[in-house]
């Protein structure tokens, strides 16, 4: 079966939906060998709407916040069966069912050592439901329940550091990948799955829906958000820090100015400056600026 | 062979016969003996099996379903605040239609946190989709997981079975247990052949959504199937015998209920109290019984109107209740007599043994004693009037 096929079209994502094009570019990376489980979430929904599917590979869905637990019980299986070595686990969610409601599963999944890959798809709300703010709710962000008001600019927490609490269960690979940067991602992928023991990996998916940006420009937003040092491209091995994609940094108005989520601070220079911190802070902490050649 | 077991180490050598491939628990008062003693079989290489120690009741309940979803058979056991915290995994297991079985070591809910015995958290969901055994004693106990796995798998069903055991009471009281050996296992209970299942060679979605085009059919075909459960029920309970020489019916038993004037109606280890005071109350020439229901899903509401239509007085004893409203048990047998032209006289209703307060056999001859004609509905039995006289009134 060509890897082109275990991702068809004909789903219900909105346009320019940056996930589904993750899920695409994930399962074209592991390939038919593969068996995904998935938490409840757009994804879950947009792509398996009973009497239509569109995997081409093994798929389960069982609730919001197991996939992790429920993919640990099918690798179990197939370690069972003897057949673990030549079948991928992949278990995939959203940011809201990894970090927030899912993150006691994903812990105890990386911490058993399960041979399984943990892609989250990141797009920084509960869309699903209707953008609500999750744990991985950007600072700023106006979601409709962290709505911006009269005494409101937003979000008021920065993201939850989710890539850096699972290298610290120790496993073997960590990554974060863009949709916007497909090789890089593609690349990843396949690193995680050669790869035995747990891996995570988290995709930053734009949604056009939520973030109200034009459903044309979801690559170009994904990558200005690499590009600002607002989302840096990090991998983790063993727990250590252990290659960064260097950037030319981009002021993170170029950035925020894309998207309606942030309009009400791209003319506040208090509430942009405070963004620009931690992008700065991002591209300190990680070294992420590229040197000069000239 | 007959043993001289634990009702914790029974089951779980019976459920080691059968062969589970993935086993997961998270540890739960009194439910742990039985996935300790598995774990020991696992750690001495007597059962092939992937034991994972998961850090929640959630996951546990979610790693047993992804081992089935992949085609293997599959263990878990829990109890009480357990149950509850798998309780959308149970529900979920059961929509997906996996074939499961599941221990509940019976125990009072929270709060008060009591670890006693009642049956209010596998009563508490009954609605599930889950067939619900419930034990006597320890040798109907270990025999229920091999009469499960049967039931569960068998591709008329495909719906997951709960055996209910009462906590402490059985899981570790101690009789003598006649074990079946694995050849007669393996004779009973073939290897278990999934009607589907995770294959990169076949891919297949599970777990789909479904709107309201599609999802009452759902619901109905598992209540359907449930009726169907009730026929296939003791055809498996009678091929059991066949193998192991013991029989149940299954979904209930009749015990002295010919002639009796009154009976009581009951589910699990306090089967066993009840009998003995029969016993001793026919020998006195008074006409007593008992009804015990060994499925209480799916409910045998035939069987009950029939064993009980010609009974002057029946008294249902729930361990059990639904708070604002009648005992669970109750409700059910109650129900059976809706529309139907006999029915005893008298159906009254009592609730005992809560969070573990023993029911003796004084408080089976007072639950007799008090099935006068006037009728009883949810009676709690055995209270304490002076623990409830305490008042916060300044």
């Amino acid at each position: 079966m060509s890897n082109k096929q275990l991702f068809v079209p004909g789903h219900t994502a909105c346009a320019g939906c940056g996930q589904s094009l993750a899920a695409k570019l994930v399962i074209e990376a592991a390939g038919p060998n593969t068996i995904v489980v998935n938490n409840t979430g757009c994804l879950e929904v947009f792509s398996t709407k009973y009497p239509e599917t569109a995997w081409g590979v093994p798929w389960v869905h069982s609730l919001f916040e197991n996939a992790a637990a429920v993919a640990s019980g099918v690798e179990s299986a197939l370690k069972y069966l003897g057949k673990k070595e030549t079948i991928n686990v992949i278990a995939q969610a959203g940011d809201g069912g990894t970090g927030d409601i899912g993150l006691q599963a994903l812990s105890g999944m990386l911490e058993r050592g399960h041979d399984i890959l943990y892609v989250c798809y990141d797009n920084e709300a509960y869309m699903n439901t209707g953008i609500q703010r999750s744990g991985l709710t950007p600072f700023a962000s106006n979601t409709t329940t962290s709505p911006v008001g009269g005494v409101s600019a937003g979000n008021i927490r920065p993201k939850k550091p989710l890539p850096e609490i699972a290298a610290a269960h120790g496993i073997p690979y960590v990554a974060t990948a863009s949709v916007g940067i497909i090789p890089d991602l593609q690349r990843k992928v396949k690193k995680a799955i050669s790869i035995r023991g747990p891996k995570y990996i988290q995709i930053h998916v734009p949604c056009p829906l939520g973030w109200r940006h034009d459903p044309a420009l979801t690559m170009q937003v994904g990558k200005l958000a690499v590009e600002t040092g607002l989302y840096p491209l990090i991998e983790y091995e063993n727990g250590v820090l252990s290659a960064v994609r260097k950037i030319t940094p981009k002021p993170v108005e170029e950035y925020l100015k894309t998207q309606g989520r942030f309009k009400h601070i791209v003319n506040n220079p208090q509430e942009l400056s405070l963004i620009q911190e931690i992008a700065d802070n991002n591209i300190r902490k990680y070294n992420l600026k590229a040197e000069q050649t000239s | 062979m007959k043993e001289f077991l634990e009702g914790s180490k029974a089951v779980a050598e019976v459920v080691g016969l059968c062969k589970p491939g993935v086993i997961s628990a998270y540890p739960i008062t009194p439910q742990t003996h039985i996935v300790e003693e598995l774990a020991q079989f696992v750690a001495d290489g007597k059962l092939n099996s992937q034991f994972i120690n998961v850090e929640s009741e959630h996951s546990a309940a979610s790693v047993v379903l992804g081992g089935v979803a992949a085609g293997v058979r599959s263990y878990t056991a829990t109890s009480s605040q357990g149950l509850f915290y798998m309780a959308e995994v149970i529900f979920n297991i059961a929509g997906m239609r996996l074939p499961l079985v599941l221990t509940c070591a019976n125990r009072a809910i929270s709060a008060p946190i009591n670890i006693w015995n009642d049956q209010q958290d596998s009563v508490s969901l009954r609605d599930s989709g889950w067939i619900q055994l419930y034990a006597e004693d320890i040798q109907e106990a270990a025999d229920l997981h091999l009469i499960g796995y049967r039931i569960t798998e068998d591709k008329s069903m495909m719906l997951p079975v709960m055996v209910c055991m009462d906590g402490f009471i059985l899981t570790h009281g101690i009789e003598v247990v006649d074990m079946p050996t694995q050849e007669q296992v393996d004779k009973f209970l073939p290897a278990y052949k999934p009607l589907y299942k995770l294959d990169v060679e076949n891919p297949i979605s599970m777990g789909l959504l479904a709107d309201p085009d599609y999802y009452t059919e759902t619901r109905y075909a598992i209540h359907e199937t449930m009726k169907d459960a009730l026929k296939l029920i003791p055809k498996v309970t009678a091929e059991f015998s066949k193998v192991f020489g013991r029989s149940y019916n299954g979904l209930l038993e009749e015990y002295r209920t010919k002639d009796a004037e009154r009976v009581i109606v009951a589910m699990g280890s306090v089967c066993g109290t009840i009998k003995e005071v029969i016993d001793e109350l026919r020998a006195k020439g008074k006409k007593v019984g008992l009804l015990k229901i060994s499925s209480f899903r799916p409910f045998p509401a035939a069987k009950v109107y029939e064993a009980l239509k010609d009974i002057p007085k029946v008294a249902i004893l729930d361990k059990s209740v639904s708070l604002g409203s009648y005992a669970p048990l109750a409700v059910e047998v109650k129900a059976s007599f809706f529309g139907k032209k006999k029915s005893p006289k008298v159906i009254s209703s009592f609730v005992a043994g809560l969070g573990g307060r023993d029911i003796t056999k004084d408080t089976v001859k007072e639950i007799y004693s008090l099935l006068t004609s006037k009728e009883k509905a949810c009676e709690f039995i055995d209270l304490k009037p002076e623990l409830l006289k305490e008042s916060y009134e300044q």
